[in-house]
């Protein structure tokens, strides 16, 4: 039996999908789970809608929405499967009763990029029918393998927090705008979303993805699973980033294999500041040489000479001389 | 001529990174969804970039001035450095503050600074930075003060209704120190700042019948000092942090590996900084806090009191108590599977969850990504017994890093 998705991370697609197939008990063996959108396979005969491998119409970001100029980004309605929809009720028949513990698992393992993943998170459904504490055999090679791809799934969504960087819109309205471009390495702009909405609250932004798109605007985040644009936006204040990122750095400390591990190469690329990395670390021993080298001056700030001069600790007024 | 806001970041940044601290976790979870402000705050803390000496940049770290009447022979910004100065008004730090945060550099501010006029006058100015971003400009985001130690108690209470996380640096491990390399700072003062911020911290968060709990410092306070410096033994260093955790309940202690600075003092050492140390000792840190060890049996035995620097200090203590092995990871309890050198806590959770099921051999402990090699010499398990391995005279051989051939000079 061949199970086509779309597969761009949407969770109910495949529970959808699995929940028919477990009620119809196909075992896991018997499924080919096919990725992206081709023509209908299980539902052939349970449904005559449409194939739900379509992809949904294009929304451009209209002007209407104050999202109009500089932001090339197209966003999408959810993703429909009116073939599932239409012939799946919750309460259709044979309920399927998993632990909770299954559907964070779950959740996390189907926005992974692996195409394998449908394949494991079913068998581990399946499983779970007759084998009531598999979760808990943590050293079992299913749940192993799965637990690798929710660790997958969360640090690159932990990744995304870190490495996404707004960069400012114009101003049209009262409400200012930022757009910012990230590619993360799972489907998890949907799963990351809100975060970012609890967090900047008080302003529009757009993360734009090859896996999808999130958009905010004060009142409702849309998110969209189809793949954006990369815009080409410049925002002064990246300058001013990479004037901390310099300073804050502390050559007499390299440890480039240290910020590597934290900061794989691959993200470099939407990284304002990464620009600079190759030019710090070349630099950093001579600038420690230079400073041993460099004896302690003899010579002392005028202020020090006054403070020394008067009696601490009722220090003067003045403050240097800035 | 006045700098530009560009090169007074400049300034003000470098003068701040011997400051070791950028955690930005551990605080209350909030956020702006019901405020429509701007931050949140969910519980782990976000590392926004590395640096290449790879350290997290969580936080804005900077300094509001790098004057200072101050003269802490250790210190970059002490008042006879040549080093460059400047000033950040207090709108500039909240400007950058919120410009960053919004294009998602950072978690929030680490605010600390070089004493100027007098102690109340910079604690204040700090306060006010913290103040108006919490409250003028409805920020959420994280924020830790570095607090003057000698600035009033009101002031410092102020701080808390604002800051996330207050420090006190101790600076230096010992009172002898301090009083030597920062003649105007006082131990005894230092401690009486981190004792009555402690008291604040517990009345605080006791629940009350009749108002709700304010929001007082809710990631506690932390300190720093500075290693290699003076010639102190880690197991002074480490005695001396058992004594401010338990005293002060304190959330963190960072040690800092003396870095030479631009324009040092004459009195201090300009070598590298002990980085190797300086790791060993964190490790010695994190086996006190989440492993059950006692900083005595940590350091017990040790030449000179100093932690080895070729092995880390757990492996160190199963070589020295090797009686307490094998140990029997289908039987053992929680508190000594932690003691099992190449086991974490994560590792030894799994552990106990898995071996419910069934008994589990080394290659269970492989699928749990345990080094099988490290481990080996110190556990039973289903189908193995190291025996012989525990007793072997060159066991610690087999851990310790391969010698280095010399070169020649």
């Amino acid at each position: 039996m061949k199970i086509e998705l779309r597969a761009r991370g949407e969770f109910t697609e495949w529970r959808d999908a699995a929940r028919e197939a477990l009620c119809a008990g196909v075992p896991p063996r018997d499924i080919d789970w096919n990725a992206q959108g081709g023509e209908h396979g299980l539902f052939d005969d349970l449904s005559p809608s449409p194939p739900w491998g379509i992809a949904p119409a294009k929304v451009q970001l209209s002007p209407a929405m104050g999202w109009g100029e500089g932001a090339s980004v197209s966003v999408l309605g959810p993703p429909p499967h009116p073939a599932l929809r239409a012939t799946l009720s919750p309460k259709g028949r044979g309920e399927i009763r998993v632990p909770p513990a299954f559907l964070t698992l779950a959740e996390a393992v189907i926005c992974h990029s692996d195409p394998a993943r449908f394949d494991l998170a079913y068998r581990l459904l399946w499983r779970l029918q007759t084998e009531k504490h598999l979760l808990g055999d943590v050293s079992g090679p299913d749940i192993v393998r799965a637990h690798a791809m929710q660790k997958s799934v969360g640090r690159d969504s932990h990744k995304m927090k870190a490495f996404v960087r707004f960069k400012e819109l114009p101003e049209t309205g009262d409400r200012r705008r930022f757009i910012a471009w990230f590619e993360p390495e799972h489907f998890i702009v949907a799963r990351v979303a809100p975060f970012f909405q609890r967090r900047f609250t008080d302003m529009d932004w757009i993360i734009a993805t090859p896996k999808g798109s999130a958009v905010w605007d004060g009142d409702t985040l849309r998110t969209s699973d189809e793949a954006a644009e990369k815009p080409e936006i410049v925002d002064d204040t990246d300058d001013l980033w990479r004037t901390y990122f310099a300073h804050i750095f502390n050559p007499a400390r390299l440890k480039v294999k240290m910020m590597q591990s934290e900061m794989p190469k691959k993200y470099w690329k939407n990284l304002p500041e990464a620009e600079l990395i190759p030019d710090l670390i070349r630099d950093a021993e001579q600038r420690v040489r230079d400073m041993a080298e460099r004896e302690a001056s003899n010579s002392m700030p005028k202020f020090h000479a006054a403070l020394q001069r008067r009696s601490f600790p009722s220090p003067p007024r003045g403050e240097g001389g800035a | 001529m006045k700098k530009s806001l560009r090169e007074r970041l400049a300034v003000l940044s470098d003068a701040a990174k011997y400051d070791a601290s950028c955690a930005s976790s551990g605080t209350s979870k909030r956020d702006s969804s019901k405020s429509g402000g701007l931050g949140s705050t969910e519980g782990s803390g976000i590392c926004h970039a590395y640096a290449p000496d790879g350290r997290c940049i969580s936080l804005l770290k900077i300094l509001m001035t790098n004057f200072c009447i101050y003269d802490c022979a250790y210190c970059i910004n002490r008042s006879s450095s040549n080093v460059e100065r400047a000033r950040f008004t207090p709108e500039e730090v909240v400007w950058l503050t919120l410009e960053f945060y919004r294009r998602n550099y950072i978690e929030g501010l680490f605010l600390s600074s070089g004493i100027i006029r007098d102690s109340d006058y910079t604690m204040e100015q700090m306060v006010r930075i913290a103040r108006d971003l919490r409250v003028k400009h409805n920020f959420r985001g994280y924020i830790h003060l570095k607090t003057i130690p000698e600035a009033s108690a009101k002031l410092i209470e102020e701080a808390g209704l604002f800051a996330d996380r207050l420090s006190i640096n101790v600076e230096l491990p010992t009172d002898a120190g301090v009083e030597k390399f920062a003649p105007q700072k006082h131990p005894a003062n230092i401690r009486r700042s981190m004792g009555a911020l402690k008291i604040k911290i517990d009345e605080l968060s006791e629940p009350t019948h009749t108002k709700r709990r304010k929001r007082f410092v809710p990631a506690g306070q932390s300190t720093q000092m500075i290693i290699g410096a003076e010639p102190t033994s880690d197991a002074t260093i480490l005695k001396s942090s058992a004594g401010l955790y338990s005293n002060f309940s304190l959330r963190r202690v960072y040690y800092s590996a003396f870095s030479p600075i631009p324009d040092a003092s004459k009195i201090l050492p300009l070598t590298k900084p002990p980085l190797v140390r300086e790791h060993r000792l964190y490790q010695a840190d994190w086996l006190y806090r989440f492993y059950g060890f006692g900083m005595d049996e940590i350091t017990a035995g040790k030449v000179d009191g100093m932690l080895e620097l070729n092995i880390d200090p757990k492996l160190s203590w199963a070589l020295s108590n090797r009686d307490r092995f094998p140990v029997d990871i289908n039987r053992a309890d929680k508190e000594m599977l932690l003691r099992v050198p190449g086991f974490g806590v994560k590792t030894v959770m799994s552990i106990l969850m898995a071996r419910k099921h069934r008994r589990l051999g080394l290659d269970d402990l492989g699928r749990l990504k345990v080094s099988i090699k490290k481990v080996k010499a110190f556990i039973e398990a289903a189908g193995w017994t190291p025996v012989s391995l525990i007793d072997r005279g060159d066991l610690r051989d087999m851990f310790a890093p391969p010698p280095e051939q010399l070169v020649l000079l």
